[in-house]
């Protein structure tokens, strides 16, 4: 019997993740103050950077809208109990059907090839994650260490093939050719131009929207549907799944596949969105990035919004940074982000007994 | 007045907004066996976790032998002399006895010495209080009733003078509940005093000499039991009148819903845990199974309600054969829809979701059904008016669709799960102890609605632990023992003594 905690629901969901993610700020302002830098100042120039002006905002949301699919792909799995880190992997995979739809198929009209790549990259992710998803059900291998070494097999698979197959004929870098301009996803500045909206240049695109609908779609499925109560008995409770009559084998591979077709769709907005061609290691942790916004997001779509937009301004914020202040490096913002991980995901229940200790003195105040 | 061994005096302990222990003040006379009863969730438990050393009372006084201490873990417990016995035993099963008594009083560099004078004190306490333990025997081999022996002794071992048993009898047989009462009663005349924890009435009015009655966290009753009856404590337990005598007619047995004949269950070691199980079950009737827990009754409704595939036999359900029927979703889906529902014997982690609302809890097992979607969406206003449904016709409380069914009481778990097998209007119930951690007004309406079901003319299978249960409900009661069947008998014909000897095995 363990004591039942002494805290409202909104201290629990608010609070708490805004607490751990005060302690990650200030134990970075700590470091920033110790290499010999003003953390005041640093946060300002960050929060400028990252919301202060058209460009920034762009950025932001650009790189929020990866975030939500790969924070969407690691809550997705959250609720059928299972641990999915591949999301980098899958994202990476997801990145190759996309390559190929695009070099065999970009002289076709826009209206063919980017749906084409969209299902391609949801059935690569989607694929990727099937052999982990199957191996947890059937065989009882860790879905943890799986999808971890999934991410490795990924990495060199996709090594060689950007050096030996897919690298455009006369170049030197491991990139593919740039797709025709039929397989780009509209730019938000371009859709808005003809109704009069004038939106600065940024590689904030079409994908920002699907993201949010994947946010909607996702709390109608898990909360709304079958499927997904279906999901979340095999998530909470395996044993009551099996007294209900529910496949949980087969909901375990099937979830991990829509896990890893929710972050194989963070690859559309990456590759069709912004670079137009497919680099070496395009991925950039995002899936990584995922698993800390899922857990900051209680695996909820409003606080996956949430937490993504933090990350994502973290980003772009932090890069920001890091031109006006060259003592700040692209390492000390992923220290930041390993921070915040750190405090929302691992050390998550930290300030719980003091703070109900709290709520318990103020209930017996009143 | 004779000298206590144990007095609390106004304590009290708070859990968040739960006041668990309120204001409790009684004493438990040296030398006696001291019955405390009370309904689930009355705070029993609470109160010998804090005698214990487990919880810290919040405010209060608790006295050993006269004197006033502070019990800050069970260590502290144990050393002023209190031992508990567990419901559920804390041993190492491929240990030795020796070994497993010694654990956690070892003393010493080297387990030698300490053994050697273990045994021989072993041996003393052995001889003391009838025990009859072999020392040398390996914990997992032993049978359930001596197992507690061991746990007894192990508390005698570290110096116990004042035992605290939880149910004890919960996994016994009649006859191995009757040896560990002489125990008790040898343990009382050597001077030991006993706490027993129960909520079977029977036993507090055959071994105990003073009863403490609790309810919602408060002391509601102190009494010597010579000077009260059974229904005095019922009705004290539960706050008002209880009908405990079942108004039964006779039943009117129609047609065989179910025929099980030659069915066996092997496991993946080789070892059989059903063996040449037959038998019928008819509408209108209500077949118990008896036996101690662990025989294969268990073992038998996984099989009859698809959880689990029955490696050789028979089953006729309506006619149709039930173990080689082929189906592409789980059987357990399969079965449902051909109209057998099933009441899980472990309610809490099979028959529901603690994590989930109370509505969400009313369709498990039935999410798939047309009448609670629309399109590939939930239908929630059918689902919540569903739940809402169950919640009156059953009287659960609190009547909140939006709480989750872990914080409801077990008696009020069971409504939940029972109104939802009921509505599915099946021809066969499978009910796994119904009653199991339910309070005695809710066992009281448990009871009545299955008789109900079985008078519309359902076949209903009950499988229970609680020898009165099977026998207040059951028309044919069939006994099981290492997983077959060791006798069957007219409900009338049987006895708490004819059974348990069925249940032990002997024919």
């Amino acid at each position: 019997m363990s004591q039942p905690a002494n805290m409202p629901r909104w201290a629990s969901l608010w609070l708490m993740p805004l607490l751990n993610l005060f302690a990650a700020l200030f134990v970075s302002g700590l470091v920033i103050a110790l290499i010999g830098e003003d953390p005041v100042e640093c946060l300002k120039l960050m929060i400028n950077g990252a919301f202060g002006y058209p460009e920034g905002i762009g950025y932001t949301l650009f790189y929020t809208t990866s975030f939500i699919f790969t924070g969407l792909a690691v809550a997705a799995a959250f609720h059928a109990g299972l641990f999915n880190i591949g999301g980098e992997g899958q994202m990476y995979l997801a990145g190759l059907g996309v390559t190929l739809v695009c070099l065999q198929f970009d002289y076709l009209p826009a209206y063919v090839v980017i749906p084409l790549a969209m299902l391609a990259a949801i059935v690569f992710g989607g694929a990727w994650a099937l052999v982990p998803g199957y191996l947890q059900a059937k065989r009882g291998s860790h879905i943890v260490v799986t999808t971890i070494m999934f991410n490795f097999i990924a990495s060199s698979l996709m090594t060689w093939l950007l050096v030996d197959k897919l690298r455009m004929e006369g170049s030197q870098t491991p990139a593919t050719r740039e797709f025709a301009q039929n397989a780009w996803v509209p730019m938000l500045h371009e859709l808005f131009a003809p109704l009069g909206f004038e939106l600065p240049n940024t590689p904030l695109n079409a994908s920002f929207f699907l993201a949010l609908v994947a946010l909607v779609l996702f709390y109608l499925v898990v909360w709304h549907s079958p499927k997904g109560f279906v999901t979340r008995t095999v998530g909470l409770n395996e044993k009551a799944a099996r007294y209900a009559g529910i496949p949980v084998d087969k909901v375990v591979i099937a979830v991990m596949c829509v896990s890893g077709a929710l972050a194989g769709l963070a690859a559309i907005n990456e590759l069709l969105g912004s670079t137009h061609r497919m680099n070496m290691g395009f991925t950039n942790g995002i899936g990584f990035v995922g698993i800390a916004v899922a857990l900051m997001g209680r695996n909820h779509p409003v606080g996956i919004l949430l937490s993504a937009l933090l990350f994502g301004a973290l980003t772009q914020g932090g890069l920001d940074l890091s031109f006006e202040k060259p003592a700040i490096t692209r390492e000390m913002i992923i220290f930041t982000q390993g921070l915040i991980i750190l405090f929302c995901g691992a050390l998550e229940n930290l300030f719980q007994t003091p703070l109900s200790a709290a709520f318990k003195r103020m209930l017996k105040n009143q | 007045m004779a000298e206590l061994a144990i007095e609390l005096i106004g304590v009290n302990k708070h859990f968040g907004e739960v006041h668990a222990n309120k204001n409790i003040t009684f004493g438990v006379r040296k030398g006696t066996v001291h019955g405390i009863i009370g309904e689930n969730g009355a705070g029993k438990s609470t109160l010998m976790s804090i005698i214990y050393g487990y919880y810290q009372a919040d405010s209060g006084t608790i006295k050993i032998n006269g004197k006033a201490e502070r019990i800050r873990s069970s260590h502290a417990a144990i050393g002023l002399g209190i031992g508990m016995v567990h419901q559920h035993f804390m041993l190492v099963d491929p240990f030795t006895v020796l070994e497993n008594i010694v654990l956690g009083a070892e003393g010493g560099m080297t387990l030698d010495g300490s053994l050697a004078a273990a045994r021989t004190h072993l041996q003393k306490l052995n001889q003391d209080y009838g025990l009859q333990v072999d020392p040398d025997a390996i914990v997992g081999e032993l049978g359930v009733g001596t197992q507690q022996r061991v746990e007894i002794l192990k508390t005698l071992y570290r110096g116990a003078d004042v035992l605290i048993l939880d149910e004890p009898t919960a996994v016994l047989t009649p006859q191995e509940a009757d040896d560990l009462f002489r125990i008790l009663r040898l343990l009382r005349e050597q001077g030991k005093t006993v706490i027993l924890i129960t909520h079977k009435l029977r036993e507090v009015m055959d071994i105990t000499d003073d009863v403490t009655v609790m309810r919602a966290g408060e002391i509601v009753g102190q009494v010597r039991t010579a000077d009260v009856t059974k229904e005095d404590l019922a009705d004290l337990m539960v706050g008002r009148k209880v009908n405990m005598h079942l108004d039964k007619a006779a039943a009117v047995p129609g047609e065989k819903v179910l025929g099980v004949s030659g069915l066996n269950l092997v496991d993946g070691r080789g070892v059989a845990l059903l063996k040449d199980i037959s038998f019928d079950l008819h509408a209108g009737e209500i077949v118990g199974i008896a036996g101690v827990s662990g025989n294969g009754q268990s073992e038998l409704l996984e099989v009859l309600s698809g959880m689990r595939d029955a490696t050789s036999g028979s089953v006729q359900f309506k006619g149709q054969e039930l173990v080689t029927l082929k189906t592409r979703e789980p059987k357990a889906a399969a079965y449902r829809k051909l109209g057998i529902a099933h009441i899980p014997e472990d309610r809490s982690r099979e028959g529901m979701v603690k994590d989930f609302m109370t509505f969400e809890n009313a369709i498990l097992g039935y999410h798939d059904d047309p009448s609670v979607r629309r399109g590939f969406l939930f239908n929630r206003k059918a689902i919540i008016e569903r739940c809402r449904r169950f919640i009156d016709e059953f009287d659960v409380r609190p009547a909140l669709t939006h709480r989750r069914i872990g914080l409801f009481s077990g008696g009020n778990q069971q409504k939940v799960i029972l109104a939802r097998e009921i509505h599915a209007n099946p021809d066969l119930l499978l009910i796994g102890q119904p009653t199991r951690g339910v309070d005695i007004g809710a066992i009281e309406f448990i009871h009545k609605r299955l008789m109900q079901l079985r008078d519309e003319g359902k076949a209903l299978l009950l499988v229970s632990v609680e020898l009165d249960e099977i026998m207040a409900l059951s028309d044919r009661i069939i006994v099981m023992n290492g997983g077959a069947i060791s006798g069957e008998l007219p409900a009338a014909e049987a006895t708490a003594t004819s059974l348990g000897l069925l249940m032990g095995g002997h024919k």
